[in-house]
């Protein structure tokens, strides 16, 4: 009788399978119970796919598949709350109107933004983002202007970088001076790609 | 992790029940949570509790369901047979240390930790499992 033995009873394949199968009773059950501080799930569209997040108070992030999901996940779980779980129910109104958005039937978003994972700064920048309609640009310096600090526009931009809530506020609508596409948080393909799809840009011709 | 565990520390049948009810546990209790990113760390913690629980809940049921369904969820040979029955007969405290030391390779002092007793009584524990068990199982 050895230590191998004992770990033969339970192979680490056995319990990760049967720990996948209790998991998924365990997310439901605490979606049911209000254990939930936050519902994590993916949506797909034309910018690749997106995982989002909501809370209590809305949609708290959005993000582009080229960040570690897992490790969003964690650094959420130290910013937010441990008590995260992946469902695609909770994420549902989410996932119906971004979807809408990319067939080009809504132009704007009914969903309530959580700003907790926005610096005060970012707030305000966004906040007058967010302001700037379907299919129409607006400069770093003319959102810099709005808010009252018509030199910022440095700082605008950085703080249009760190939008946790791409798309839903529209900082791809933010352009450099003279509707130069300067940076995107998503690349600058993505951002093209919804300055496009909003008929803010025409068509690509292939 | 946690499933791992209890798989031998309470056994197959009972490990999904307990797995779940630790979960939801570690999501209820998480504002008490040492370190709130390691949720699963935190859930081993309660799942030894229960399972230690969980034996004495079973112990005081009038028929000797241990070792029985254990061995009809299938599989393992009958050598497994053996060692499953001996192991479900070990006093919980020293079952439980005994999982975390030699299933999960955890250090004397995560398992002092994660068991709330003394280093001395987490080595002891295991010390006392895995002596009855070499001493039945030859």
């Amino acid at each position: 009788m050895s230590g191998r033995d004992l770990r033969r009873l339970a192979s680490p394949a056995t319990a990760d399978e049967r720990a996948r199968a209790a998991a998924d009773h365990v997310r439901e059950r605490a979606l049911d119970d209000g254990l939930v501080d936050v519902a994590v799930g993916l949506v797909d569209g034309p910018v690749g796919e997106l995982q989002v997040a909501v809370t209590g108070r809305g949609l708290v992030y959005v993000a582009y598949d080229d960040e570690d999901r897992e490790e969003l996940v964690a650094r959420y779980a130290g910013a937010l709350s441990p008590r995260i779980v992946r469902s695609a129910r909770a994420t549902d109104e989410v996932r119906r109107e971004l979807t809408e958005y990319f067939a080009g039937t809504r132009t704007a978003f009914d969903l309530t933004v959580d700003r907790r994972l926005m610096h005060p700064f970012a707030r305000t920048v966004l906040a007058a983002t967010s302001r700037v309609g379907y299919g129409e640009l607006a400069t770093y310096g003319q959102i810099a202007t709005r808010i009252g600090h018509p030199s910022a526009a440095r700082a605008v931009g950085a703080a249009l970088g760190s939008n946790p809530v791409p798309i839903v506020v529209p900082c791809h609508r933010i352009v450099g001076a003279g509707g130069r596409l300067t940076g995107y948080a998503g690349g600058l393909d993505r951002k093209e790609t919804l300055l496009r799809l909003e008929g803010a840009l025409p068509p690509r011709l292939v | 992790m946690v499933m791992r565990f209890l798989l031998v520390a309470v056994g197959p049948t009972d490990a999904d029940d307990v797995f779940q009810e630790s979960f939801l546990a570690a999501l209820r209790a998480y504002p008490r949570c040492d370190d709130p990113r390691r949720l699963d760390r935190w859930a081993l913690k309660i799942a030894s509790r229960k399972a230690i629980d969980h034996h004495r809940a079973t112990a005081r049921r009038p028929l000797p369901t241990d070792a029985l369904p254990e061995r009809a969820t299938g599989g393992p040979p009958e050598v497994d047979d053996e060692l499953w029955a001996e192991v479900a007969a070990l006093p919980p405290k020293q079952r439980v240390a005994v999982v975390h030391r030699h299933v999960l390779d955890r250090p004397y002092a995560e398992i002092a930790s994660i068991m709330g007793t003394s280093e001395e009584a987490a080595r002891a524990n295991v010390a006392a499992g895995m002596r009855s068990l070499r001493g039945r199982l030859r």
